[in-house]
């Protein structure tokens, strides 16, 4: 026991801060996904709400493919495929150079694009729980289609779209995972570093999964809290 | 819709043509995109189906997607066996039952597959000598029971809460109607009861199985040659980026068909709410 708190302190003789920098950049990758991968769900949900069937058509083939493959294909597809990209593109200017793409950069990418096809489908139900009368009456009040959207849908949109968002989170966290596998060194990867040298295995990929679930555990504190702001206003009446 | 009006006999003028909306320009753009990039990758791959690559490694990718099935299989069923005891444990009124039911749920369902499958394949070398005095240490010194083991208890968390949740669904009083209708147990059970519940569970369960399929490429991370494990092999081999290519159209050709089938079995299930 007391062996493990050692591999465990921090310092020279523990493992604590190799640990810590593995969750910060696994914590790190999965805030940095977030964004894009909201923004760009929003929008295929606009998509796929619209009228245009060649729209809707459209986003429904991206959401197809991105839900479908397995989430480590969709990593090795952009981290090699965006690689052997730059690189045919320098050749045929001319450039014959070796380019590494960034695997921070090569997650992010591959998170968002499978984090944004889930999303648009949270966004989808959460937009057909909105009434078509709060678009109409957006429109009465003289609002623009830009001003209806951000003052009176998006607002609605959160709430609804919230618990299946918050899901998404928790398991886009539980994805970062698979990044160790390209070389970036996130939690799962350092473990496995720490549990090689050490040569306790069970020890070090434990106190992962703890981790993990600490941060589950802590993300849907927040997220319980992000929910109960939103429904502030439902509490007045 | 009338086509004309009945008192006068005046026919309905034809709809105006739709407009070229700025949307409905940009949704053809992007779907003459998606169109492009499609014949294109069919022109690939049509290019390279006589290539020494498909002609060097396209039954190892047969072998490949085999290994899969059996790898999903195993653990879909071993998780589904192990998931009905962890289910009535969770909702059971005992706490010693529905707490320990509720903690493994909760780990399995809050780590990531890939922690899980490593805890258990690396981790099981801290307790050799104790796997060892009980002669277990054959089963976990292999990659490939290991993969079993962990996708299973992965799996079983996850159809415990879908079982739960559809046991929960079906309410009490379908088994009380049934019972003063004299109808016996099993006949209530298979014929009342479980289509409802499987009507409630059927969506979550292929999500399920879709989930799996996706996340049994981890195996390949611990030297299982499954698609994605043969696929990473064929590429290390040839660096010929259409080892990945090819996999990708495979996994979509498999949870598609699934998808499709899938909703052909919800739709034949739900064919009395359908107006």
């Amino acid at each position: 026991m007391e062996e493990a708190l050692t591999l465990l302190s921090f310092g020279e003789n523990g493992w604590g801060d190799t640990i810590a920098a593995g969750v910060m950049v696994t914590v790190f990758l999965a805030i940095a996904t977030l964004p894009f991968g909201l923004i760009l769900g929003f929008l295929i949900a606009l998509a796929k709400n619209s009228s245009e069937p060649s729209l809707k058509l459209a986003a429904n083939i991206y959401t197809t493919i991105f839900r479908g493959l397995p989430e480590l294909l969709t990593l090795f597809l952009v981290y090699f495929g965006v690689q052997i990209g730059i690189q045919q593109g320098l050749k045929l200017m001319g450039f014959d150079a070796f380019i590494e793409v960034n695997s921070f950069v090569a997650g992010m990418v591959a998170l968002s694009l499978v984090f944004s096809s889930y999303a648009s489908e949270a966004f989808l139900s959460a937009f057909r729980g909105i009434p078509q009368g709060q678009f109409e009456g957006g429109n009465a009040l003289g609002l623009s289609r830009y001003q209806t959207m951000t003052l009176v849908i998006l607002p609605q949109l959160i709430r609804l779209a919230l618990p299946a968002l918050g899901n998404l989170w928790l398991i886009l966290l539980k994805e970062t995972s698979l990044v160790s596998v390209i070389g970036l060194p996130d939690l799962v990867r350092e473990a496995g570093i720490a549990a090689r040298v050490t040569k306790e295995p069970f020890l070090f990929f434990g106190i992962a999964c703890l981790v993990y679930l600490l941060l589950a555990m802590i993300s849907s504190t927040g997220l319980s809290r992000i929910e109960r702001w939103t429904k502030k206003g439902e509490v007045a009446r | 819709m009338i086509a004309a009006n009945p008192e006068t006999g005046q026919i309905r003028p034809p709809a105006p043509p739709r407009a070229w909306t700025n949307i409905r320009i940009f949704g053809h753009v992007l779907m003459a995109l998606w169109v492009i990039s499609g014949a294109s990758l069919l022109y690939f791959l049509g290019s390279n189906i006589a290539s020494t690559f498909v002609e060097k490694y396209w039954l190892k990718y047969v072998d490949g997607f085999l290994v899969t099935l059996q790898i999903v299989g195993l653990s879909l069923l071993v998780g589904a066996l192990l998931s009905i005891p962890v289910a009535l444990a969770r909702n059971s009124t005992w706490k010693i039952f529905s707490w320990p039911a509720y903690g493994y749920v909760y780990f399995f369902r809050g780590t990531p597959l890939l922690a899980q499958t490593f805890l258990i394949y690396y981790g099981a070398g801290t307790f050799r000598s104790e796997l060892e005095a009980v002669g277990l240490w054959g089963f976990f010194r292999e990659a490939w029971y290991c993969v079993i083991f962990a996708f299973s208890l992965n799996t079983a968390a996850y159809q415990a809460e879908i079982l739960r949740g559809a046991i929960l669904n079906v309410p009490k009083g379908q088994w009380e109607g049934a019972e003063a209708l004299g109808i016996s147990t099993p006949v209530t059970f298979f014929k009342i009861i479980l289509p409802q519940a499987l009507m409630v569970a059927l969506r979550p369960y292929g999500n399920e199985i879709i989930l799996m399929i996706k996340g049994s490429a981890i195996a390949s991370i611990i030297t299982i040659y499954d698609l994605m494990g043969e696929t990473r092999r064929a590429y290390s081999r040839s660096y010929d980026f259409q080892a990945y290519i090819w996999a990708a159209v495979a996994y979509l050709l498999i949870v598609e068909t699934l998808r499709r089938i899938w909703d052909k079995i919800e739709a034949r299930l739900t064919r009395h709410l359908k107006r």
